[in-house]
């Protein structure tokens, strides 16, 4: 009847997990009766579960990645205790439970915390900023956001029912094959990514069609701001490579459940293909993240600094010259599998390449900041943090990138070391910059600027603290995801790295602490203006937060920074443009189908993992028959009335035209 | 006499200044000492062997061209925000300042005669340090054959007829031939002071170069993650004289069990932190069997979960 699903299934011998699910029981709770008490639920349920505005999804998206990231810190703060005290003796979390938590934390820190977080942000801004009333395909959106939230569910159930990984963040063979994990670790991680991914997927559809086809008359492509270029560059590369992580996972359940022999030692599998079809995924997913986070901090730069982005079309090509270079370089991540002198040297000198583009997005920031009037605010400090460290490793990339340099430095904390850099460094930092510089944005109030700055120098402190260490401890010979050693010099390094995340594990409190003390105190830190940072892009000329159908009337863009050049008109002649007329606006109706897709999409997750073979049948039956119901049904857009239409716009220019005074052209 | 006067004040305050750097210099090295002497083996710039020297001087060159970037990359990058902060009058504002052609085509081309310089480095560093090359050596090479097993390292010494597992004795100042290959999940064979790594894997062989100049003790480990075991898959490599290895060699054969398929199919079960130990004779060609997998694969874990918890674990 339950398949493999037995009670041994729980882990009532493990503390540390039967502690973390009691208090974990307790949280979730908490916060149902609170909502259901407080009579918030059908707010919920109608406003943000239910909604397909690109605006509400964008901040799911944000607040999953916000969860997680708790989640995937947790992991790590584990695993930095467990180095620190695991010299010669077996330290607190045993090898099968070690190997999970570094698992579960490479797993969930890129799949459920940047993924979410930089398409979260996408899907906040770029409608706005090009111009457009949504995304171009709404239901699609909430639905992928609903099989992201799936996928991260399923991963946080193998916590308390059963287990995760032990393979590693990507399940190499033939140690994830049934022969060597026999469990349903390898299974949790299969079915989580395979539904997670078909909602990125799905996203990255919605995303690269909304940038090509939905934008405001006028916003022609060398219009667009930079941020939108990346989108689109990062979801081009999601359409192209999300489909291979999708066939290669397939291809290793196939060889799970059915008995295949793709990747297997024996009968002709060849799990090098594995190595080489994940990279292949893999290497242009370090992109799906990173140039959305190159995309932000060009905003912020070029807000902060007061002038338009140096180089506006450098950096496009920039940006385009990655996306296409971030496929041809995959197999930098095994010079050591003994392919051979030739292909090494190419693709070394392919991930080389790849510098040049970045190098000069770098410069291109610097000379943003040249002859402008830099401003300290908190996302200008991400981004000034970001590209100090980015370039040190941007450095020790390359380094990586020289074949007899990996040689003695592949899998080590070197390695580790390194992509920390660039991915906290790079991608985590961005999507802190853009969080804090779209939240005034998104809810119509500052965050506390006090506590961001805090928050902003115990990461990066602490992030050096916690990560200079394990360059040493790479260039001393100690390989990566080792539970216990025996060498005495290691241990001191290990200490200093527990400490930084110590460190870091403060800056993460006080960002908690920003959050709660903003919102408490949101009178305060009101944002009437709908453009507290001085902006240049579009939307900045929506209320904040802005109306579900963001613009009252299409504006008309003239230029790259389309809002700027239409404020320093309104300064010029101290009056704003004269009020338009206004229509009624269609807008998509609310859609449950995302929600519901995702009860039946973690049901015949959970039943395919642990082989409840009816209920496969049951979960799939529902989630076939609520595709039929929204692909028929006949209503899906309600009119919004001009009359409302116009009282929003009026209020917002009503508080423009209290501020246009005190606005001057820059000299 | 005022000359040399000034001269001899001169060279007093040179002399100070030499002091103080010295005692600045002293202080230093106290201070770091305790790190420095219990912290600091960094076996990687510490190689024994050709392959690793050679491996160290492409790392430190390539290191030593990215800094020459990115060093004054950094330096702009603090320099240009703190002038341009908006509290500075003293600095110029060109708000609408977004073009210019000569400083793009400075900051392309700067990456990129980087990139070119380094692109050779590479192309040269990949061809001469090729795992799979032959060390330049009048004689021939100790052949070794390595298979990582679920947990530990078995080398066989196919010249010799000898087995090992967990220990590795070579000689020094004869080239090593390895030839790798793995019973079940992949590895990957590193001796950090003797230069590069490479993977292990079932039913392929890889092939690797190295060489130990001096006698002395290394420490050789698995650096990709293969399993519960993986922590202990570490294993004392010993670089001896080559008569004292014609020695030990000789001293071993016969001495131990027989290395035979059926004493592989023992060691195959998974099995953690081994004691090294010895074969006194091994089964001609056994290594090509596990390669060409007539021997089978290792069987994997006993139980349905996988724990490593009900492998017979040793020394623990």
């Amino acid at each position: 009847m339950w398949g493999k699903l037995t009670w041994e299934a729980i882990p009532f011998h493990e503390p540390i997990i039967m502690v973390t699910s009691a208090v974990v029981a307790v949280a979730i709770t908490g916060v149902l009766a609170w909502v259901i008490l407080k009579g918030y639920l059908p707010y919920i349920w109608k406003e943000w579960l239910s909604s397909v505005d690109h605006k509400r999804i964008g901040v799911m998206y944000v607040v999953l990645a916000l969860v997680m990231l708790l989640r995937g810190f947790a992991d790590a703060i584990m695993m930095r205790g467990q180095q620190a005290v695991a010299l010669g003796s077996a330290g607190f979390l045993p090898p099968e439970h070690y190997n999970q938590v570094f698992s579960a934390h490479g797993t969930i820190m890129i799949f459920f915390v940047a993924m979410p977080f930089v398409i979260g942000l996408m899907n906040f801004a770029v409608p706005l900023q090009l111009g457009a009333r949504d995304v171009a395909f709404p239901v699609l959106n909430s639905v992928g956001f609903w099989l992201t939230a799936t996928g991260a569910l399923l991963v946080n159930i193998s916590l308390f029912i059963g287990e995760f990984a032990r393979t590693g963040w990507l399940p190499y063979p033939p140690l994830s094959e049934l022969a060597y994990s026999p469990g349903v670790g390898v299974d949790y991680y299969l079915w989580a990514l395979q539904i997670s991914g078909a909602g990125t997927l799905l996203s990255g559809v919605n995303l690269v069609t909304t940038v090509l086809k939905v934008r405001a008359p006028g916003m022609t492509y060398l219009h667009m701001p930079i941020f939108c270029w990346t989108t689109l560059a990062s979801n081009l590369l999601i359409v192209a490579a999300f489909p291979i992580l999708t066939a290669t996972l397939a291809m290793l359940l196939l060889d799970r459940y059915l008995g295949f022999h793709f990747f297997t030692n024996d009968a002709g599998g060849n799990p090098m293909m594995f190595m080489n079809l994940i990279w292949a995924w893999g290497h242009p997913e370090v992109y799906i993240l990173a140039l959305p986070a190159f995309g932000i901090f060009s905003e912020v730069f070029s807000t902060f600094s007061g002038k338009p982005l140096f180089g506006y079309r450098s950096m496009v090509a920039a940006t385009m010259g990655i996306c296409i270079l971030s496929f041809m370089v995959w197999l930098h991540h095994f010079f050591t599998m003994g392919a051979g002198a030739d292909v090494n040297a190419i693709f070394g000198i392919a991930t080389m390449i790849i510098a040049v583009p970045t190098g000069v997005k770098i410069y291109n920031w610097l000379f943003t900041m040249y002859t402008g009037r830099v401003v300290f605010a908190t996302p200008m400090l991400w981004a000034l943090g970001f590209v100090v460290t980015f370039v040190i490793g941007g450095i020790t990339g390359v380094l990586l990138a020289v074949p007899p340099a990996d040689f003695v430095l592949h899998n080590s904390l070197f390695l580790v070391a390194h992509f920390h850099n660039v991915i906290i460094g790079g991608v985590l930092f961005g999507v802190f910059a853009g969080y804090e510089y779209w939240f005034p944005k998104a809810f119509g109030f500052r965050l506390h600027e006090g506590l961001g700055k805090a928050a902003f120098w115990c990461w990066i402190i602490g992030f050096y603290v916690a990560f200079m260490p394990l360059y040493a401890l790479g260039l001393m010979g100690m390989t990566r995801r080792m539970q216990h050693y025996n060498v005495p010099e290691w241990q001191p390094w290990l200490l200093v790295a527990a400490a930084g995340a110590a460190l870091i594990a403060i800056g993460v409190a006080l960002q908690i602490t920003q959050l709660v003390w903003s919102i408490r105190h949101r009178d305060a830190l009101r944002d009437k203006t709908g453009d507290p940072w001085n902006g240049r892009t579009l939307e900045w000329l929506t209320p904040s937060p802005p109306p579900m159908f963001n613009f009252a009337v299409m504006p008309k863009v003239e230029g790259v920074e389309a809002y700027w050049i239409k404020k320093q008109s309104a300064i010029e002649r101290q009056a704003l443009s004269p009020e338009p007329e206004y229509h009624d606006i269609h807008m998509p109706r609310n859609s449950s189908a995302g929600f519901i897709c995702a009860f039946f999409s973690v049901t015949m997750g959970f039943a395919l993992i642990w082989h409840i073979w009816w209920l496969v049948i049951v979960a799939f039956i529902g989630a076939w028959a609520v595709f039929v119901v929204v692909a028929w049904r006949d209503e899906h857009e309600e009119a919004i009335p001009a009359a409302t239409v116009a009282e929003v716009d009026r209020a917002n220019r009503a508080a423009r035209a209290e501020r246009l005074p005190t606005l001057r052209a820059p000299s | 006499m005022r000359t040399s006067n000034r001269r001899i004040l001169r060279s007093v305050s040179h002399r100070d200044e030499v002091r103080w750097v010295q005692d600045a210099l002293r202080w230093c090295a106290i201070a770091a000492l305790p790190l420095l002497l219990t912290a600091c083996h960094f076996a990687v710039l510490d190689p024994r062997g050709p392959i690793g020297r050679e491996d160290r001087t492409i790392l430190i060159d390539s290191l030593a061209i990215m800094l020459a970037i990115g060093v004054p990359t950094i330096i702009a990058t603090f320099a240009f925000a703190w002038w341009f902060r908006a509290s500075n009058k003293r600095a110029r504002y060109r708000p609408d300042w977004e073009f210019s052609g000569a400083i793009e085509l400075v900051v392309w081309a700067i990456p990129a005669m980087t990139i070119l310089l380094l692109g050779g480095v590479a192309w040269i560093g990949s061809h001469e340090l090729d795992p799979a090359k032959p060390l330049p050596a009048r004689e021939a090479p100790v052949e070794i054959e390595v298979i990582s097993l679920d947990w530990k390292w078995l080398f066989i010494y196919p010249q010799q007829g000898i087995a090992s597992i967990n220990q590795l004795v070579v000689p020094a100042g004869v080239p090593l031939h390895f030839s790798l290959t793995s019973a079940s999940v992949w590895n990957v064979f590193f001796i950090p002071q003797l230069g590069s790594m490479i993977y292990t894997m079932n039913g392929m062989t890889t092939q690797m170069n190295l060489q130990a100049d001096e006698p002395g003790t290394f420490r050789g480990l698995s650096a990709h993650f293969s399993g519960d075991g993986f922590s202990d898959m570490h294993f004392a490599v010993r670089a001896v004289a080559a008569n004292e290895f014609e020695t030990w060699s000789n001293a071993q054969r016969g001495a131990g069990p027989t290395l035979d398929a059926a004493a592989y199919k023992k060691l195959t079960e998974q099995s953690i932190n081994e004691p090294p130990s010895m074969f006194g004779a091994v089964t001609p060609g056994l290594f090509g069997q596990v390669v060409r997998q007539v021997l089978a694969p290792g069987p994997g874990p006993a139980t349905d979960r996988g724990s490593a918890a009900e492998a017979p674990a040793k020394g623990h």
